[in-house]
């Protein structure tokens, strides 16, 4: 009498929360984009990652295919390892590049892979051997200066 | 003069930590006298509607308008930057990983916290839980433990609810009102929220919130002088102490958890 | 006597902290008696109950409960002693989120298995010993002091108990309820076969239903004997009690210095 009420309300509270964790994962979450069992790693090395951060997202052509997993200073050649986790429906050739990009003009960095043409495919654990750094303002900001400043002379 | 006020001090510091020591081994009593409480599990379903159920609309209402105001604020902030498409991420952001679960938590403990401290409370005061011990029934079995556990499994399902109120609160004022791309408003937060990284960490979080606010509870109400005022300065050190807690917990937490960033 | 003896006290000694309450009580309550424990406000009376229920521990002697020491046993010997007890308490001690009948039943269910249909006879049965099996749907907070009293005792004897305990069962009732309940407690007892100790300061309500009393002053037995006894009894202390005079053996003033020096007067002035 009383209690089926009562374990009706419960009940109702109790899938309205796992509801809500459901609707967090696929609509607010990633959880629908990639999926963790079904990805490899690659490895890339670069001389400066400017402010790229773990977690920050792999695209190739625009499209989100996976996420850096990883970042250390290797110490035998003092460049950034960066370590990717990219989808496995995604197989990438042995000569594509790896470039650290700004998404607008101050956004978030992140990684694009623009592929090569050879006929071999990258395999877990691979190194993506082409790489270009990230793009520090201040660099080029003291380039354009010195250039100005060599005009001028 | 000086003597006497580190003396007080002192006394105040001592008696902290014996307090902190006596809470944790009551933490531990619940723990060993939750067999029971899953064997009867109507026992833990009675009081998920008490704490729980009972705390829904005030949480659906704030994550509404924390989220309403979070998206207002985004906004303004994130225009001046032309960003205005990041609001979504912003939203989820802030939500899943901080706001949702120590908001809720807070409210929790005000709502259902503190209720809980003045049922125990009034309970002791006017002999029940003696009276359960002399029917050979375990307090900490009957009374104690199933509400550690409706509230351990309340917090989490709030928070979720709360966050869920928040990012559709964000979406009407970002969306709805002030008229972001719907697209990139979801998009971004598809791609700014990592599930494992930023919802399964909020998660583990607002757990950990359930587990520090109901002990409190459940502590001070088991502690309290069985008087009326004794019942109240425990059902106000239950708000205190439990806001307290969640928020430094919230700082250890959160170092633990991004500092990979 | 003392192989019919239920409960068995011994030269207790007892204290919180450090101030001693019971300093070598000597008590025995035979089987199928009620017994009452008189005393004034804090002379240890409901510790005296407290001790014998085991919530708390003696630090000289023992309570023996059918042979048993009570402050030796284990934690699983404990409950089961206390299964076979009942107690009342002060304010009914009612459990104010269950209703009347859940009440009742509460220690059905928590210690049996018996099937619900029969634990609802078991609990009208209760009711109506008490006269309030009308009353099985209300919650505590509906009902009168006396009743809730009486619902209280009906807990209290639900499994029926060997030993039944009352603390201040008349506190706070009119005098018809205060009969009613008083009447309950004799006829429960005969009824049940049972042994029950009244704690009470309530002298001449007490005198008709018990068959022996204790006087419990300054933590030790003051006087003691059945209620003829007691009436017929010229001790002072006893006489004080019944009669409710101000000053006697028991003092009006708490033990103080001298009045005038707390008030400063000083007598070279």
């Amino acid at each position: 009498m009383k209690r089926t009420t009562l374990d009706l309300w419960v009940g109702l509270f109790v899938v309205a929360g796992f509801a809500a964790l459901t609707v967090l994962a696929l609509k607010v979450g990633n959880l629908s984009t990639y999926n963790t069992s079904d990805t490899y790693q690659l490895q890339a090395y670069f001389s400066n990652i400017g402010g790229l951060k773990s977690q920050a997202s792999i695209k190739s052509s625009g499209v989100l295919i996976g996420r850096v997993a990883q970042i250390s200073l290797d110490s035998d050649r003092y460049e950034a390892k960066v370590t990717m986790i990219v989808d496995k429906r995604y197989q990438f050739p042995k000569d594509t590049f790896a470039n650290i990009l700004t998404s607008g003009l101050l956004g978030e960095q992140y990684i694009g892979l623009i592929p090569g043409g050879e006929e071999a495919f990258l395999k877990a654990g691979d190194e993506i051997k082409h790489t270009q750094s990230a793009v520090v303002l201040e660099d080029l900001i003291s380039k354009f200066l010195y250039s100005k400043a060599e005009d001028s002379q | 003069m000086i003597v006497e006020n580190l003396r007080s001090l002192g006394h105040r510091i001592v008696n902290t930590v014996w307090r902190i020591g006596y809470a944790s081994r009551f933490f531990m009593l619940i723990l060993l006298y939750s067999g029971t409480s899953f064997r009867r599990f109507h026992l833990i379903i009675k009081e998920i509607f008490a704490s729980g159920v009972m705390s829904l609309i005030i949480i659906l209402v704030a994550g509404l308008f924390v989220g309403m105001v979070l998206g207002l604020q985004g906004y303004e902030t994130l225009k001046r930057y032309g960003s205005e498409s990041a609001l979504g991420s912003l939203v989820a952001l802030s939500l899943v990983r901080e706001l949702g679960p120590v908001l809720a938590a807070l409210l929790f403990a005000s709502r259902a916290g503190s209720a809980m401290t003045a049922e125990i409370g009034l309970m002791k005061a006017t002999e029940q839980i003696s009276a359960m011990a002399l029917m050979a029934i375990n307090p900490m079995a009957r009374l104690v433990a199933p509400r550690f556990w409706a509230g351990v499994i309340s917090v989490p399902l709030l928070t979720a609810l709360f966050s869920v109120m928040g990012v559709f609160g964000g979406y009407m004022v970002g969306v709805v009102l002030i008229g972001v791309d719907q697209g990139s408003f979801w998009s971004q937060m598809q791609a700014g929220v990592d599930f494992r990284y930023d919802i399964v960490n909020g998660m583990i979080k607002s757990f950990v919130f359930g587990v520090a606010v109901t002990v409190i509870a459940l502590f001070e109400g088991y502690d309290a002088p069985p008087t009326a005022e004794g019942v109240s300065g425990a059902t106000t050190r239950t708000v205190v102490q439990s806001s307290l807690a969640i928020l430094f917990l919230d700082f250890i937490l959160t170092a633990f958890m991004f500092q990979g960033e | 006597m003392s192989s019919q003896a239920l409960v068995e006290i011994r030269d207790v000694h007892f204290g919180y902290d450090s101030r001693l309450i019971l300093k070598g009580a000597n008590l025995t309550f035979p089987k199928g008696k009620v017994i009452a424990v008189m005393g004034g406000s804090g002379s240890g009376k409901t510790t005296l109950l407290q001790l014998i229920a085991g919530a708390l521990k003696p630090s000289s002697g023992y309570v023996k409960v059918d042979g048993q020491v009570i402050h030796k046993l284990d934690h699983k010997d404990l409950f089961r002693m206390r299964r076979r007890m009942g107690m009342l308490f002060q304010f009914g001690a009612l459990f104010t989120d269950m209703s009347v009948y859940d009440n009742v039943a509460f220690q059905m269910r928590e210690h049996t298995d018996l099937p619900e249909e029969m634990i609802r006879d078991l609990v009208l049965m209760k009711l109506h010993a008490v006269g309030l099996r009308g009353t099985h749907h209300l919650m505590p907070a509906e009902l009168s002091g006396g009743m809730a009293r009486r619902v209280a005792l009906a807990r209290t004897v639900a499994l029926d108990p060997t030993l039944i305990m009352y603390d201040e069962p008349f506190t706070g009732l009119d005098p018809i309820s205060l009969s009613v309940v008083a009447n309950l407690i004799r006829r429960l007892n005969d009824a049940l076969g049972a042994t029950s100790v009244v704690v009470t300061h309530d002298v001449q309500e007490s005198l008709k239903i018990v068959d022996y009393i204790y006087f419990i002053a300054d933590g030790v037995v003051a006087a003691e004997g059945t209620p003829d006894e007691i009436r017929a009894s010229d001790m002072p202390f006893v006489h004080q009690f019944m009669h409710g005079e101000i000053d006697g053996p028991v003092p009006f003033h708490y033990p103080s210095g001298d009045y005038g020096q707390d008030l400063n007067l000083r007598p070279d002035r």
